[in-house]
């Protein structure tokens, strides 16, 4: 095995006793990228099962990528139907590619440049997480964001939101929805209004990229039909506006067991039920939108499918999934019919419920003890 | 159309919702057990049910170590005359429990690590098995109080184990119960019916034995069990229905009759308990041991019959090992045994002998999803999930490197209890004792906690992070 051998020759300073150990954790990320390491069982179970961190987060990024892809796709064919420009399939595409190629770079760029920086530092490998964090972000924000918003978004999502609590698995808060909130409350003027979800708006006269929502909360109607809502041929940030994409990527996750469906299903659940009695109620234009259309437009499925789920910051209890995807739901449709200033009302459910999740958990968990608690009183004073 | 789909998708979602928070408070209804969660590896080499024999060699070896726990005070010194059921050493905690020799002849070596901790006793048979012969008591007026003595005297008291802590059990304590599980659901594990086939006699004076010593004797046998186990008298038969770890005598404890803070309950392997009748019956400590040497580079898997320090050596000679590489031998499953080498010897608690190829081998770009599909995972980002029937020659190898805690659910999945494992392993790490007491480390042996080993997408060595918080509570509560 020629490359093997290579790379064990490269590796040899950085090995124990070396000169360069400190920097092991970083090379080790690419080394263990190209071969799954050969260390055997010392305690413990004799044999391990195929799964690890990497397989798990890669199939996260498959089910990113039909989303992502349309996400590049839409962004090109906003531009070309509103601007009235004739154009192909293939244009479409290569206008987005042009435009969200960079913020992935810059996010992957900066984000990984903190999480290598930080595994020296505290002398532990690199965790895999972050490569599904920084192909989310740039999914979520809109596309005229200028790229060193991207980077310092990110760069305050990774440090303050993640590493600040002691790096990956300890993080409280979302990192994707933290860098995507940090840029939301930072620089609003970028961030909301009619002039930021559609490429080039704010420089090309003819266009207008009024998001569903946006229309909604500021009293005008909806010009597209459910099939375009579902379909995602809509204006919003880059990946969240397909519906169709989102639930593929939900499948890849639910079918491979890498998301909870149980948030899943329990965030649609909230929603719709919350969703319904406001179409009962119907006192403003947000609450008499069809409950069905409130689940398919804006970043409400992308929200639920590919934020919620995030194990990390979600509730890790059985019944905690389920208390929390409701919980959801129901602060999503919260946010959206009754705070005009955040149309869209995904990304603060979540990161709210984020914050609620440990509490969630600790109430599961404290049954289990006082069950346990009663179980032994019952034995130390028997019935008589 | 959409409606109806709307209809169905609610439908399941109120009955997932109705299981999770309102069946699950419920207190088993019926005196049958079924467990849904764990999971069956379905690891290549199962052992033939056939009893083989095989050459003898004259080596046999004890391991302190597989008594945990136990500091060893030696009786016997090195190239003194020995003789079966001799005692050769003792615990410096409790000096009436004894540990035997299996054989007669003479100690020819005693091995010791750092700190001159002893490591291995190893004994040289003369073939005479001239023993150490006990009177025998009367099996229908037997006193608690005698048996216990009488187990102690004869070496067969570490037979008996304990929950909490999974250590020998302490002979002043008063068990709630004596727990025997009648079916193995490890990789590999022996078939309890197999071992005990010829030993039923045994067995049952074994049981009689025991019931003199617990208010209650459990017998748990498998759903499907049609051997005679299910006829054996004096003990509560309970049939147990699930995958592993539904044979674990501590999944069943805490079904039938949970461990509470300052309860204890014993458990006796199968074998052990035809042998402790064996006692009562010949008056002669009986070391006979029935192994299934099983793995997936054992050319033919099969049953020996052998007794406990004796050399594997012999055994894997007629066993046949085909792989040419290194191998891993395992005294126990390859779940939760012990490792040891071609010149070691078969445990004390063991009735199965796994090998094992080693894993030092590379991988190339073998994370990826849907890419080696010949190792067994519970996750379905592999395809093995998919093929139910075929069996895995799995290796030694970590299949990833230890990472953070991320993935949630996957330990809850292999864990039949009504324990938060997860929650559980992160207050032993931080050692926090109240926590660990409410979310049941009495209830918990490392044995338990096997799966969470395997199905661990970050690594994590669980049953070791167990065994040292058992270990804490020993020092702390005891």
């Amino acid at each position: 095995m020629k490359l093997r051998e290579s790379i064990d020759a490269i590796k040899k300073p950085f090995g124990k006793g070396q000169k360069l150990e400190r920097f092991a954790p970083a090379v080790n990320a690419f080394d263990t990228f190209l071969f799954v390491p050969n260390h055997t069982t010392h305690k413990g179970a004799h044999i391990r099962d195929g799964v690890d961190l990497k397989r798990t987060m890669v199939t996260v990024i498959i089910a990113l990528l039909p989303a992502f892809i349309y996400g590049v796709y839409n962004t090109g064919y906003q531009y070309f139907i509103q601007s009235g420009i004739a154009f192909t399939f293939w244009d479409a595409l290569l206008h987005g590619a042009l435009k969200i190629m960079p913020m992935v770079a810059v996010s992957y760029g900066v984000g990984l440049a903190i999480e290598f920086a930080f595994a020296v530092y505290r002398g532990h490998e690199v965790n895999e997480g972050y490569l599904v964090t920084g192909l989310l972000i740039p999914m979520i924000m809109p596309v005229d964001i200028p790229l060193w918003m991207v980077g310092l978004s990110v760069a305050f999502a990774v440090l303050i939101a993640k590493e600040a609590f002691g790096g990956t698995g300890m993080n409280i808060l979302n990192p994707a929805l933290t860098a995507r909130a940090f840029a939301f409350f930072a620089y609003p003027t970028y961030m909301s209004g009619n002039k930021v979800w559609v490429s080039e708006a704010s420089n090309v006269d003819g266009i207008s990229g009024e998001t569903v929502l946006g229309s909604l909360a500021a009293g005008n109607d909806v010009s597209y039909s459910m099939f375009d809502m579902f379909m995602g041929a809509i204006p919003g940030s880059i990946a969240e506006t397909s519906t169709l994409w989102v639930l593929v990527g939900a499948a890849i996750l639910i079918l491979t067991g890498v998301g909870s469906w149980r948030i899943m299903v329990g965030g649609v659940l909230g929603a719709a039920v919350t969703a319904f009695l406001f179409n009962l109620w119907g006192a403003n234009a947000l609450m008499s939108f069809d409950w069905m259309n409130h689940l398919i437009v804006g970043g409400f499925a992308f929200g639920i499918v590919f934020m919620a789920t995030d194990p990390v910051s979600a509730a890790q209890t059985t019944k905690g999934k389920w208390i929390y995807g409701i919980l959801v739901g129901l602060f999503c449709m919260l946010i959206r019919v009754f705070n005009p200033a955040y149309p869209e009302g995904v990304m603060l459910a979540i990161l709210l419920m984020n914050v609620f999740a440990p509490t969630i958990d600790h109430c599961v968990v404290e049954g289990n003890i006082k069950r346990r608690k009663k179980r032994l009183n019952a034995t130390l004073t028997p019935a008589s | 159309m959409i409606n109806l789909w709307i209809y169905v998708g609610l439908f399941f979602t109120f009955y997932e919702l109705y299981l999770t928070f309102v069946l699950q408070k419920q207190p088993h209804m019926s005196a049958d057990i079924s467990l849904r969660k764990g999971l069956s590896i379905p690891l290549k080499g199962q052992a033939k049910k056939v009893l083989e024999t095989s050459k003898t060699s004259d080596n046999f070896t004890l391991y302190p170590d597989d008594f945990h726990g136990i500091v060893p005070k030696m009786l016997v010194k090195e190239g003194e005359k020995i003789a079966l059921g001799q005692p050769v050493f003792f615990s410096k905690a409790n000096p009436e429990m004894q540990f035997v020799s299996p054989i007669s002849g003479t100690l020819s070596k005693i091995v010791r690590g750092a700190k001159r901790r002893i490591l291995e006793i190893q004994l040289k048979s003369d073939g005479k098995d001239k023993a150490v012969k006990h009177k025998i008591p009367a099996l229908d007026k037997l006193s608690d109080v005698d048996v216990k003595s009488h187990l102690l005297a004869s070496g067969c008291w570490p037979f008996i184990k304990q929950r909490p802590y999974d250590v020998i059990a302490n002979p002043d304590s008063t068990p709630k119960g004596i727990f025997i599980s009648g079916f193995n659901t490890a990789p590999l594990a022996a078939d309890v019916a197999f071992l005990l086939e010829q030993q039923q006699e045994d067995f049952q004076n074994g049981i009689n034995v025991l019931a003199t010593l617990a208010p209650k004797v459990h017998l748990s046998i498998s759903a499907d069990d049609t051997s005679f186990l299910s006829s054996v008298s004096g003990v509560e038969i309970l049939r147990v229905k699930g995958i592993h770890p539904a044979g674990n005598v501590g999944v069943q404890i805490h079904h039938i009759d949970p461990v509470n803070a300052g309860e204890t309950a014993w458990v006796v392997n199968p074998e052990d308990v035809a042998s402790i009748g064996r006692l009562f019956t010949t008056g002669v400590f009986d070391p006979q041991r029935t192994v299934a040497v099983a793995g997936p580079v054992v050319t033919k898997p099969s049953y020996y019959k052998t007794r406990i320090g004796a050399a594997i050596a012999p055994l894997l000679d007629d066993a046949g090992v085909s792989d040419s590489g290194q191998v891993r031998i395992i005294n126990g499953d390859a779940l939760s045994g012990a490792t040891t080498h071609a010149d070691g010897s078969v445990g004390f608690y063991n009735n199965t002998l796994t090998v094992l190829a080693e894993g030092n081998h590379f991988r190339m770009f073998g994370w990826l999803p849907f890419a080696g599909n010949k190792i067994f995972s519970m996750s379905r980002t592999s395809l093995s999930w998919l093929l139910p029937k075929r069996t895995y020659a799995l290796d030694t190898n970590m299949n990833g490197e230890e990472r953070a805690l991320v993935v949630t659910g996957e330990m809850e999945q292999v864990l039949p209890m009504d324990i938060f494992p997860m929650q559980l392993l992160k207050e032993c790490m931080v050692q926090n004792i109240e926590k660990m007491e409410g979310l049941g480390i009495y209830e918990v042996a490392p044995e338990d906690f096997a799966l969470v080993d395997y199905a661990s997408t970050s690594k994590i060595e669980a049953q070791a992070i167990i065994r040292d918080a058992l270990d804490l509570m020993i020092k702390e509560v005891g």
